[in-house]
């Protein structure tokens, strides 16, 4: 039997190249149709990858009771200082607990290249902020100094965004901003963003309204402590989220709709591509009606013509599906791109092409291939023997 | 020879390039077909009938020499102007009938009147007509794969009839037929030759079609032999 | 119209692969319609934009609030015939996700700087002296189901009234209509005096302020002037006309074109190969029937020109027929983009593809075609 598949298939496949029109119709329509939707999938791969590596699962946020996100909220300082205080937060070696009360605010900066300006975030943070959130490291410059116009940059928001290098200005409100040092934060979200002291810039933007304060947890499972503890107390109204909840839920619409747009998108092209192939292989299984005539005549199982012929369109959706996986993974991987955030405001992210995403190219490929082969396949094995020999 | 003379060929000659090789297939031929005449044009395969045929018809142009149909000089003419000729003054009948596969009956016939400016109605009538002249009328709707073999051959005969031309070329319309059929289809281009006057040259292999013919010639390497007028009846 | 016969015929001579490439069509312009239609109704935003309407946000960002006070300035700059005001509320109805886009503004002015905005002229009299009242789209009205009379509770995700609730409730008291685009009648307008009574902080302050001025052809120098008055205050203003405004917002998204235009660019480059390959195929097939036809007196244009309606006629149909579906799935993404038929220029331009793709498509296996030699042809050569 494999003797007879492996003879049959060996016949197809050298016979490719003189149908490599017909041939190259399958190869590039399945190509065009894996590389559309790994590339649309790398988005929101690498959208995911960022938002869901800056939840962190013993933090927790706490906006104002009913917001969805940061910008919406608003809590008073006499708050910031009860939510600190609550039970389970870790405190630090000097005593004090490891918790930040932020401001977040909106600046527009020009995307490199571009006139029209995008909203980035400029985020006040508290004394501990650093405690509180160890990824972030110091690349370039120093730190910035409370009390004084300063500013720190994310690695990716100063690789999008035009005018952020160390010793630029930025002008907000009536002061100017020094940027004074660019930090990276495990890929994160917060890469995006631009990190002063929160006092700074809650004087600068004349506030006194705080937007959110995180902590640190003694541990995981001191959440719901600190969530009874603040939703308890009469004097709160206020949101208690998990860091990981709260991000993944900023991440939920966008990638609701980049999942959608490529398997909506692929789909429908993957149908074409179908169709293409279906069209390739009927009329090569046509082109050889002589050859499988001749073969069936002589002894050869129909199951073995059906087979062959299908691997023959596998053999060609495999070629095309590795061909659009790679040009996807060469041409758009790590590409950096931004969009608007939970937050109204941008939020950098690279185009992610992983190996699970190659394999979903991959296996799609085959499917389309399986298909489009599957009913020529039928249609050469069921070929009246003798009336394919006459014809011929 | 009493009648006008209709196709005039003097000093004919033609080469085909088969490769780098030079082919001589007809050479410095000479003839004279009259008007009404029904000529059938015998010989070994490779004697140049079939090339002599189609210059006739106005399918190809000679290398050398001059061919006269009617009052015009054909083998001077351009590929365009050519087929405006061809359409109005020839109908071609092949072995294998030809037709379009996809086409009714009456499409196929239909045709060469889509190069006029009739009207609709007018080449409904028409093409009514060549398939009754053929004795289809009833086959009109008929796809070419629905047909016989006989009834394929006279729809084919319909649509080189329908245009009225004033010449019929027939290459081995009865090649692919058998006997009894055959003479069926040749008794029609006997009665069209006989009672519609059309002038026909017809290449055939089967001397009893040749029969048919009101003059027999023999070509052999591409020339003419024993050229003289035969009478059939 | 006499050859139409023939070339139909012509175009079904081998159903199977013709229905396969005619789907394959469709398909591709399925693709076309849905995501051009998207792109377009995005960028019809921007097409709509009034000229003779500028937009004054504060100059860090359209999302800090500017002080109240300034109404009075900017209706002294010379070319300004209107000003209105309007805050971002961001309000949610029952449920986090039922997001309603409501602003608080003033009755009168709005009305007046938006003549697009139809509304019975009793309805807003009412407006304007109910507290309490809001006037909506009447999509938005279709969407809930709420009536002139209702009280709708909205929850605010960012104004907390003076006792710290974010609940704020309404009295539907009117609808409005926007023939023009009927994605604006998704809007919820209430009494900016109840919105600055209620709220516990920002007082005193409004979102950003729209002006009309008189002539067009002066906005940009009332641009300029606006922007000047309140330089170096602490409240700078940045003012554009509304479509740079638009353009702007839009670009934050991403760059919706450049998506849509690669991903089409993608299948329509796969698509003229496998159609152009099948034309070939099918041309190639007939050689024996075109050389018959032009035995019968068809010149050689009139051969290119048969084998060219072909494949005008396959893309057409195909791109009919997919168009046609996209037109028919349009109306479910009404929710995501707030349009809800395929625009008429998408439709244009996708026929015009089509055309465009049967000739390039067509072109090759046509003029093999034209140039076919009959004798040869005939001889099986």
């Amino acid at each position: 039997m494999f003797k007879q598949i492996g003879a049959v298939t060996s016949m197809n496949v050298r016979g490719i190249p003189q149908r490599l029109g017909a041939s190259l119709v399958i190869v590039i329509g399945i190509a065009v149709t894996v590389g559309v939707m790994v590339s649309v999938l790398a988005m929101a791969v690498g959208f995911d990858k960022t938002i869901n590596s800056t939840g962190h699962a013993d933090r927790a946020i706490v906006l104002r009771g009913g917001s969805v996100s940061e910008l919406g909220s608003t809590i008073s300082r006499d708050n910031t200082l009860t939510i600190m205080d609550a039970a389970g937060v870790r405190h630090g070696d000097d005593g004090k607990p490891v918790a930040s009360a932020e401001a977040l605010l909106i600046v527009g900066l020009p995307k490199k290249g571009e006139q029209s300006q995008a909203n980035v975030t400029l985020r006040g943070v508290g004394p501990a902020s650093f405690a509180l959130r160890p990824e972030i490291h110091i690349t370039e410059g120093r730190m910035f100094q409370p009390a004084v116009h300063e500013l720190i940059v994310g690695r990716s928001a100063q690789g999008q965004f035009a005018g952020l290098s160390i010793g630029s200005k930025i002008a907000l409100r009536d002061s100017e901003w020094t940027v004074v040092g660019v930090f990276d934060s495990d890929g994160d979200s917060h890469e995006s963003e631009l990190l002063a002291d929160v006092e700074t810039v809650l004087s600068a933007f004349r506030r006194n309204l705080y937007q959110s304060v995180v902590v640190q947890l003694e541990n995981p499972d001191a959440f719901n402590a600190f969530k009874d503890a603040l939703t308890t107390n009469p004097t709160l109204s206020v949101d208690v989220k998990r860091e990981t909840d709260y991000y993944k839920s900023q991440a939920q619409q966008l990638n609701k709709l980049l999942n959608f747009l490529a398997y909506f998108v692929g789909s429908i092209m993957a149908i074409g591509a179908v169709f293409g192939a279906l069209n390739a292989m009927y009329s090569a299984v046509a082109a050889r009606g002589l050859e499988i005539a001749t073969l069936r005549a002589i002894g050869f199982s129909s199951f073995s013509v059906v087979f062959s012929v299908l691997i023959e369109a596998l053999a060609l959706a495999l070629a095309g599906g590795a061909i659009g996986a790679v040009f996807a993974w060469l041409f758009f991987n790590g590409n950096t791109v931004s969009t608007l955030g939970g937050n109204f405001t941008q939020v950098v992210f690279h185009l992610t092409v992983s190996p699970t995403l190659l394999i979903t190219g991959i296996v799609w490929a085959c499917l389309i291939g399986v298909i489009g082969g599957l009913f020529p396949a039928i249609r050469a094995a069921r070929l009246p023997v003798a009336a394919a020999l006459r014809a011929g | 020879m009493s009648a006008p003379t209709l196709v005039s060929i003097r000093n004919v000659s033609k080469r085909y390039q088969r490769g780098k090789q030079s082919v001589e297939v007809l050479q410095n031929l000479d003839l004279d077909i009259g008007q009404g005449e029904f000529i059938a044009l015998m010989g070994p395969s490779g004697s140049g009938k079939t090339t002599l045929l189609n210059l006739i018809g106005g399918l190809d142009h000679p290398s050398t020499g001059e061919i006269r149909v009617g009052s015009e000089r054909i083998d001077s003419l351009s590929d365009g102007k050519l087929a405006k000729w061809r359409a109005r003054h020839v109908g071609f009948v092949f072995q294998f009938y030809n037709l379009m596969p996809m086409l009714s009956a009456e499409r196929n016939v239909e045709l060469p009147l889509l190069l006029t400016s009739l009207s609709s109605a007018q080449r409904k009538r028409n093409v009514a007509a060549a398939l009754t002249v053929v004795g289809l009328a009833d086959r009109a709707r008929h796809k070419p794969s629905e047909l016989s073999g006989g009834q394929a051959q006279r729809v084919a005969i319909a649509r080189a009839l329908v245009a009225d031309p004033t010449l019929l070329v027939c290459d081995e319309p009865t090649g692919d037929l058998d006997r009894h059929t055959a003479d069926e289809i040749l008794g029609l281009l006997q009665a069209l030759n006989r009672e519609h006057g059309k002038t026909i040259v017809m290449v055939t292999h089967d001397p009893k079609a040749a029969e048919y013919a009101s003059r027999q010639l023999h070509m052999d390497k591409g020339a003419l032999i024993d050229a003289g007028a035969i009478n059939a009846a | 119209m006499k050859f139409f016969p023939l070339v139909w015929a012509g175009l079904w001579r081998k159903k199977l692969r013709t229905i396969f490439t005619l789907l394959a069509i469709v398909v591709a312009f399925l693709l076309f319609g849905m995501l051009q239609g998207v792109n377009s109704a995005f960028n019809a935003t921007v097409e709509k934009a009034n000229v003779n309407r500028l937009t004054v946000t504060s100059k860090i960002n359209f999302t800090e609030a500017l002080p109240y006070a300034y109404l009075t300035q900017i209706e002294a700059v010379p070319g300004v015939s209107a000003v209105a005001w309007f805050s971002w509320f961001g309000t949610y109805y029952q449920d986090a996700k039922n997001f309603v886009f409501s602003f608080p503004a003033d009755p009168v002015r709005l009305f007046d700087m938006y003549p697009e905005y139809h509304i019975d002229k009793a309805q807003l009299d009412t407006f304007e002296h109910t507290r309490t009242g809001a006037v909506i789209g009447v999509e938005l009205a279709k969407k809930y189901g709420w009536k002139i009379g209702d009280r709708v509770t909205l929850h605010s995700t960012i104004w907390t009234k003076a006792d710290g609730t974010s609940d704020w409730p309404f009295d539907i008291v009117g609808t409005f209509e926007v023939p023009t685009d009927s994605s604006q009648a998704n809007q919820f307008f209430f009494n900016h005096s109840y919105f600055d009574e209620g709220r516990s902080f920002g007082k005193g302050t409004v979102g950003w302020y729209i002006v009309r001025v008189s002539d067009p052809k002066l906005s940009a120098q009332v641009a300029i002037d606006i922007d000047k008055r309140f330089e170096n205050s602490q409240d700078e203003t940045k003012t554009q006309t509304e479509k740079e405004f638009q353009q702007s917002f839009l670009k934050q998204i991403g760059d919706i074109n450049f998506i849509v235009t690669s991903i089409l660019s993608a299948v329509f480059i796969s698509l003229l190969f496998a159609t152009g390959t099948t034309m070939m195929q099918s041309v190639r097939e007939r050689i024996p029937e075109l050389a018959v036809l032009k035995t019968l007196g068809f010149s050689n244009g009139r051969v290119l020109s048969l084998v060219l309606a072909e494949s005008v006629l396959l893309c057409l149909i195909a791109a009919g027929l997919g168009l046609g579906l996209a037109s028919l799935i349009f109306p479910a993404l009404k929710n995501f983009i707030g349009v809800a038929t395929l625009s008429r220029s998408v439709v244009a331009t996708g026929v015009l593809f089509a055309v465009l793709m049967a000739l390039i498509t067509g072109l090759p296996p046509a003029l093999r075609a034209q140039r076919l030699n009959i004798v040869d042809a005939l001889a099986g050569r």
